[in-house]
């Protein structure tokens, strides 16, 4: 290209050449990881084969030999579905965690910030504390200063006769399934979609046009109507459900373990404690210009937090609130030291069975990573969505 | 006329009283303040009930368990010696710090206020109420004697270090550490195998972020390079450690590392959890450097360049100590929480404070008296003391070296 200057692009010698030379640096780490790899492997076989233990996965179809409480996994129930079982318990957990420690985080981190002296002062109290402490000691004090003071099963507390309390589990008033369930489930959804279509709706139309768009009439309207007409056309497709104590035999209700109650109400009080101060982060980082806006346009404290602090606050606090739910999942795993069967209890009483540990051990950390990863991708996704258009 | 003089007068608030102002100003705060004062009452009310009730014989018969495990008797000189030369390093650290904070307010111009002795016992109040309460629980004089001492040590070494201007003085430190370690393990001692106690605890959280401090350097460098092998093979350990629960990386230490090694090579209990625990540690540790490398303006590396510095010495001269320097705070976060996440080695049925907390109640004294609500309350109280205390002081930390501050 650049003949006629006689000029010729001068190469540095190899050994200087910074493309040569990084190539050489990757190939090296590649093949350091490589060997280390490979050595560690070898020994792995050779320790396993030694132990008389299988190199591969196929102890997964073998008996578990445990009992997993409340699931109707025994025994002789293969490893792989205890596991699942353990998955199971596991989500048992978060599902109802999350929304429970969302709420009392959020109350109490906009408490924090109450005008109340006492109100303010006793969030702070409570954070400080919980903030603080290890939640494993917090499920150990749960468990022991409550679950277990709780009465034996046979004096069992009834309130109300709507629940049974023990010191085994604790069970509540709840639903059963009568003929028609499912179809009454599928009416159900597709009217919610309709009821969210129709909000929608409203409230574009609203944005548009100005007129009223009663979206809570709309949409509640309609769910509600549908709700009952269904539930009498289908002739009762569910019904209330008491739990019923006869003799040790549980009948009827919605059961959850003590064990199940102390890790929930531990890390979600553990938790909660790390989302208010998130919270109050939160709203303290939206420009003090804001209020003072809303302010001067005469809104209403009730207003000003709705409309102008909340929604900026918000975009600041979801990705780090989603990252505390990840630390409740990956927190749940101290259920082990109470006896709760989740998966990581399984798995650790796997191995007491003589079941190989690298492998099982590796199951539960590709358990966890596949739980962690598809939250970071949609946490990922979400800031994306929730960054401000500047411009 | 100045401004103050045209700002409204709002109508005076009814009743002068602060009460009004802070606990009645509305109708719902005053029905919070009544609802939430009585719980308040009825809370305090139970819990002084439940804590004159309760038979602390078992802290006192146990207090060198729950402070230094099953450390034998005759030796018990050495973890003294030891707190010693720790009680020397924070002083000398803290002395450090100020010097260092005196003569950057020197060099900017900017006004400085040295702590006073009253500031120190005022932020180190949980802590010093912490020793009294443990002091209060042992029974002969000498501990308190040598609590004395070990203070004194404390602030001789503070106030030498707020003269000190020299480098050497952090070289001090390490030092002093480095020699609490050797009182403990050797010419004779015990093993970090057969530790126990609150003084694993600690031991685990500093050796552990002690360890993961290098690897995680290296992993932060390691994410941030140009070379794509490079990247994806720290991104892959990051990233998986970070995903799974410390437990999880316990089990892989208590069970699977065995598997991993050669056939003689056999390290004990205590030794594989620090290996597990400095493998999760690194993986944060390099996180926290990572948000100081990004902190470093990119100026700064173009500056270095245009001084003709090569890429080594303008990560270790130039952009390395800013993100180190920013990224203090954050980890004085990560080392209370690993200083908490350490209870987790109790599962695994190795006597630190928590499992201590737990086992002395199946000791024939004091089996089946339900006595776990006063053991668990104690460590609670020990570890809440730790951990409350540097928080406010990695707070301060970062209020003082003025980032975090947009």
């Amino acid at each position: 290209m650049t003949a006629g200057t006689g000029h010729r692009p001068q190469h540095p010698p190899l050994w200087r050449d910074i493309r040569v030379l990084h190539a050489l640096a990757q190939i090296v780490a590649a093949a350091a990881v490589a060997v280390v790899v490979a050595v560690l492997w070898w020994n792995l076989t050779n320790n396993l084969r030694r132990a008389g233990l299988t190199t591969d996965f196929s102890f997964l179809t073998q008996p578990l030999g445990v009992d997993i409480a409340g699931s109707g996994a025994g025994p002789g129930t293969p490893i792989w579905r205890g596991l699942l079982v353990g998955v199971k318990n596991t989500f048992a957990l978060v599902v109802v965690g999350v929304p429970l420690l969302t709420i009392l985080g959020v109350v109490i981190g906009v408490g924090r910030l109450s005008t109340n002296w006492l109100v303010a002062r006793m969030c702070a109290f409570y954070v400080e504390m919980f903030r603080n402490l290890p939640p494993l000691l917090i499920i150990f004090s749960f468990f022991n200063a409550v679950v277990l003071r709780l009465p034996l099963l046979e004096d069992s507390w009834n309130p109300m006769g709507l629940a049974v309390v023990n010191n085994r589990f604790i069970a509540v008033t709840g639903f059963s399934a009568q003929p028609g369930f499912g179809v009454y489930w599928l009416i159900i959804g597709a009217t919610l979609l309709a009821a969210v279509w129709l909000w929608v709706w409203r409230t574009r139309r609203w944005e548009r046009t100005g007129s009223p768009h009663h979206r809570l009439a709309w949409s509640g309207g309609i769910l509600g109507a549908v709700t009952v007409i269904a539930f009498l056309v289908l002739d009762g497709p569910v019904a209330l459900s008491i739990p019923v104590l006869e003799g040790r035999v549980l009948e009827g209700g919605f059961r959850g373990l003590g064990s199940y109650f102390a890790v929930l109400v531990a890390l979600v009080l553990y938790t909660a404690s790390h989302v208010a101060e998130i919270v109050r982060g939160s709203i303290l980082a939206v420009p003090r210009g804001q209020t003072e806006a809303a302010n001067a346009l005469a809104l209403s404290p009730w207003q000003r937090l709705r409309y102008v602090i909340l929604p900026q606050a918000m975009r600041i606090a979801i990705p780090p609130t989603i990252s505390q739910f990840l630390n409740f999942t990956k927190n749940t795993s101290l259920a082990i030291a109470v006896g709760y069967a989740e998966i990581t209890r399984i798995v650790f009483q796997t191995i007491g069975n003589a079941q190989p540990a690298p492998q099982l051990v590796a199951v539960l950390m590709l358990a966890y990573l596949v739980f962690s990863l598809t939250i970071s991708a949609v946490v990922n996704i979400l800031n994306r969505r929730l960054r401000y258009v500047t411009t | 006329m100045s401004l103050e003089t045209v700002r409204p007068t709002l109508p005076a608030a009814p009743g002068p009283s602060w009460a009004r102002r802070n606990l009645f100003n509305t109708w719902y705060n005053g029905l919070l303040t009544t609802v939430l004062g009585g719980l308040l009452f009825a809370g305090i009310w139970l819990g002084a009930r439940a804590v004159a009730g309760f038979d602390i014989t078992i802290l006192e018969v146990n207090l060198r368990l729950f402070m230094v495990g099953e450390f034998p008797r005759d030796q018990l000189w050495r973890p003294w010696l030891s707190g010693g030369f720790l009680a020397a390093a924070i002083g000398l650290a803290a002395g450090l710090i100020q010097a260092g904070s005196r003569e950057r307010a020197a060099r900017s111009g900017l006004p400085f206020t040295p702590t006073t002795p009253r500031d120190v016992v005022r932020r180190l109040a949980p802590v010093i109420g912490l020793v009294v309460v443990l002091l209060l629980l042992t029974r002969t004089i000498t501990p308190t004697l040598l609590t004395v001492v070990v203070a004194i040590v404390g602030i001789v070494f503070n106030v030498s270090g707020r003269r000190l201007h020299s480098r050497w003085g952090w070289v001090g430190v390490g030092a002093l550490v480095v020699a609490g370690y050797l009182s403990l393990a050797a010419f004779g001692g015990v093993g970090w195998e057969d530790w126990g106690g609150l003084h694993l605890n600690v031991f685990l959280t500093l050796a552990g972020l002690l360890f993961a401090f290098p690897v995680g350097i290296l992993l932060a460098l390691g994410r941030r390079s140009a070379l794509p092998v490079i990247r994806a093979l720290s991104v892959t350990f990051i990233e998986v450690v970070r995903g799974v629960p410390l437990i999880a990386v316990l089990l892989f230490g208590a069970f699977a590392i065995g598997f991993l090694l050669p056939e003689e090579v056999r390290p004990s209990q205590v030794t594989r959890m620090l290996i597990a625990i400095t493998a999760f540690e690194a993986a944060y540790v390099a996180e926290v450097i990572r948000g100081g490398l990004q902190a470093v303006p990119h100026g700064q590396t173009e500056a270095a360049q245009s001084l003709g510095l090569p890429g080594r010495k303008t990560m270790a001269l130039v952009v390395m100590p800013q993100a180190l320097r920013a990224s203090i705070p954050p980890m004085v976060g990560q080392f209370i929480s690993l200083y908490k996440d350490t209870t987790l080695v109790a599962i695994l049925g190795i006597g630190e404070l928590l499992e201590t907390s737990f086992v002395v109640n199946s000791q024939p004294d004091f089996l089946g008296k339900g006595l776990f609500v006063v053991t668990l309350a104690f460590a609670g109280l020990i570890f809440w003391v730790g951990s409350y205390t540097m928080s406010r002081e990695a707070r301060r930390l970062e209020r003082r070296l003025g980032v975090g501050e947009r």
